[in-house]
C-alpha cells in the first residue's frame, strides 16, 4: 500500500467504525421520506405520464443521500482532525496535496455510493424501478460524489469550528439539495423559481441521474452532464488549490 | 510580529542538540518551519541537504518530530495508529519495527487500547513511536517531558540516547536544564527570536562563573543583596568567584540579624548559565519595565 492508498483506507475505516450513524442514519432518513412523501402524495402528484410518484422520488432520494454523504466524510473528517490537532500527524508526511485530494475524495465517494445504494436497495421495494440507461447513472452519481466530496473539502478546510462547518451544510448544502427536484419536477413551479432551479447545479445532478432510471428527464441528460462536469471541475479546481497553498492547514 | 531573526546554525549529523530558552523565544517556531508546517517569509532550511519547501518529501522521510500538544487520534487504537502513520511514509511491512518501538516505550499491553483510553503520559509515548515510526535519520523532540512522571523520563531518554549512539541525529527542546546538560553535546540559547548562545555544553558551563554559594534563610534577604542574588522560596543563591565573595555575601546576612542554614559551595550548572546569558541580553521592553 503506498502512502495515499493507507491515506484512503484509513479515511473509509474511519466512517467504517461507526457504519450505523454514517450509513445506517442516512437510510433511515430516506426511507422516513420515502413513506411519508409517498404516502400521503402518491395519488396527488403525477410528474411524468408512466412513473409513478413513489418510483420518482427513489432515484432522487438515493442522489441526495449520496451527496449530503460525500460531502459530511470529508469535511466532518477534516474539521474533526483540525479540532483535535490530529491533523498534524498528516501534515508531517511526505504526501503531496494531490494524494491528499484522491485519498479524502476517494473516500467521501466511496461513502456516498455505499449510501446511495444503500437507500436505493431498501427504496426499491416499495415501488418498480427501471433502469434504462445504467451508464448515465454511474456516470452522475460518480461525478456528483466527486464534487461534494471536493466540497466538503473546501469546507473542512475553511472552517475553523464545528459551527462554521453545521453553517455550510445548513445553509448552502441542505437548501440546495432539498431545492434541486428531489420531490417534484421543476416544470410544476412557477416561471421565477424554474429560473431559480436552472442556475442550482444540484437540479441537474438529481436530474441527470434520474434519467438513468426512466428515460425522462426536465433537461436533456447532456445539458446535465455539461453543467455537473464543469462545476465538478471548478470545485476540484479550488479544492487542489486550497491543499496546495495550505489554505488554513500550513502557516 | 518577528518570531525568528537571522537564526543561522548548523547541526551536524550525529549530534544531540540542544535548544533552549524561554517562553515565546521561538524554539517551536523554528520546528514548525523545520518540519513544513509553516512557511518561513525569508530564508532556508534543510534536512540532511534536503530543502524542507523545494523538497519537502525528501525532508519529511528524513524528519521524525515528536509535537509539543497531547494529540491524538480518538478513532484508532496505538498498534493501528502506528501501522497508518507508517504507511503514510509507505513502509510496508513495518510490524516488527512497531513491535519493537511499542517494547521500548513500555506499550507493549497498550497495543490495542483505544487512544481515548490511554493516561497522558502513555499518549506521549505514543507520540514518540509516531514520530521514530520510518526510521528517521534526524529526530526532533519538542519538550517531550512536559508534565511526564520520572520512569517515563528515564525510559524516554535511554531510548533516544540509544537512537543517537546508533547515528540519529537528535534536537531537542526542553525547560529541564539538568536534562539538557546530561544529554546534549551542543546547545543553542533562543530569547525573542535571535539565537544568543551556542556552544558545546561543556564550552558553556566552563565559560560560567565558577561557583555558586547556596543557603536557606529565615526572613527577607536584606535590600542590598537583592541585585544578583537568585531567591527560590527560602533558597538564596549567588555567584561566588572566590573566598572573598562567600565570606562578603555571608558576613551581608549575619549583620541583618539572619542565620544561613545548609550552606554549601558547588559548580555552576547549565541553569545557571542559562539564567547569565538570558540577564546579559535583556529584551529593551523588560529593561524599561524595570525600576
Amino acid at each position: 500500500m503506498t502512502g495515499w492508498q493507507m491515506l484512503f483506507y484509513k479515511e473509509v475505516m474511519r466512517f467504517w467504525r461507526v457504519v450505523g450513524q454514517t450509513v445506517g442514519g442516512p437510510i433511515l432518513t430516506a426511507m422516513l421520506y420515502l413513506l411519508i412523501f409517498g404516502h400521503a402524495l402518491e395519488s396527488h402528484v403525477k410528474v411524468y405520464e408512466q412513473v409513478s410518484y413513489t418510483a420518482f422520488l427513489v432515484p432522487g432520494l438515493a442522489m441526495m443521500s449520496l451527496l449530503q454523504n460525500a460531502f459530511a466524510n470529508s469535511s466532518s473528517s477534516l474539521i474533526a482532525s483540525k479540532v483535535m490537532g490530529n491533523l498534524v500527524f498528516l501534515l508531517l508526511t511526505p504526501l503531496s496535496y494531490l494524494h491528499w485530494f484522491v485519498a479524502y475524495v476517494g473516500a467521501s465517494v466511496f461513502r456516498g455510493l455505499v449510501v446511495g445504494l444503500g437507500v436505493f436497495a431498501v427504496s426499491a421495494f416499495f415501488a418498480p424501478i427501471s433502469f434504462v440507461a445504467p451508464v448515465w447513472i454511474a456516470v452522475f452519481a460518480l461525478m456528483g460524489a466527486t464534487l461534494m466530496g471536493a466540497l466538503g473539502l473546501i469546507a473542512g478546510l475553511h472552517s475553523e469550528k464545528f459551527e462554521q462547518l453545521a453553517a455550510f451544510q445548513n445553509f448552502i448544502v441542505m437548501p440546495m439539495t432539498f431545492l434541486s427536484g428531489v420531490f417534484y419536477s421543476i416544470h410544476s413551479l412557477p416561471p421565477f423559481w424554474q429560473t431559480v432551479s436552472h442556475f442550482n447545479p444540484f437540479f441537474y445532478m438529481i436530474d441527470g441521474f434520474r434519467y438513468g432510471f426512466f428515460g425522462i428527464s426536465d433537461v436533456s441528460p447532456w445539458l446535465s452532464l455539461g453543467v455537473v462536469g464543469s462545476t465538478m471541475l471548478v470545485v476540484s479546481a479550488l479544492a487542489l488549490t486550497l491543499l496546495r497553498t495550505g489554505y488554513h492547514i500550513r502557516y | 510580529m518577528l518570531a525568528l531573526d537571522q537564526v543561522s546554525l548548523d547541526i551536524e549529523e550525529g549530534e544531540f542538540f540542544g535548544l533552549l530558552g524561554p517562553n515565546g523565544a521561538g524554539k517551536t517556531t523554528m520546528i514548525t518551519i523545520l518540519a513544513g508546517l509553516a512557511k518561513a517569509t525569508s530564508g532556508r532550511v534543510s534536512v540532511l541537504g534536503s530543502d524542507v519547501q523545494v523538497d519537502f518529501a525528501q525532508a519529511r522521510r528524513k524528519l521524525g518530530v515528536v509535537p509539543q500538544e497531547l494529540v491524538f487520534d480518538p478513532f484508532f487504537n496505538v498498534r493501528e495508529a502506528l501501522r497508518f502513520q507508517s504507511g503514510y511514509f509507505g513502509v510496508r511491512h513495518n510490524d516488527a519495527w512497531i513491535d519493537e518501538l511499542l517494547d521500548s516505550l513500555g506499550l507493549t499491553d497498550k497495543a490495542n487500547a483505544n487512544m481515548r483510553m490511554l493516561s497522558g503520559g502513555m499518549k506521549r509515548r505514543v507520540l514518540v513511536g509516531l514520530a521514530l515510526v520510518h526510521k528517521p535519520p534526524v529526530i526532533v523532540l519538542d519538550e517531550p517531558t512536559a508534565g511526564v512522571d520520572v520512569e517515563l523520563r528515564q525510559t524516554l531518554w535511554a531510548f533516544i540516547a540509544k537512537l543517537n549512539k546508533q547515528g540519529s541525529t537528535v534536537l531537542l527542546t526542553t525547560h529541564y536544564l539538568e536534562e539538557a546538560e546530561a544529554l546534549c553535546g551542543r546547545i543553542a540559547m533562543l530569547k525573542t527570536g535571535r539565537v544568543v548562545a551556542l556552544d558545546s555544553t561543556s564550552a558553556l558551563l566552563k565559560a560560567a562563573s565558577g561557583n555558586v554559594l547556596r543557603f536557606k534563610i529565615d526572613g527577607d534577604l536584606p535590600v542590598a543583596l537583592l541585585p544578583g542574588a537568585r531567591v527560590t522560596g527560602r533558597v538564596v543563591q549567588f555567584p561566588a568567584q572566590d573566598a572573598l565573595a562567600v565570606e562578603r555575601y555571608l558576613a551581608a546576612v549575619r549583620e541583618a540579624g539572619l542565620v544561613a542554614h545548609d550552606i554549601e559551595i558547588r559548580r555552576a550548572d547549565l541553569e545557571d548559565v542559562f539564567l547569565d546569558v538570558m540577564n546579559r541580553h535583556a529584551s529593551p521592553a523588560v529593561q524599561k519595565v524595570a525600576p
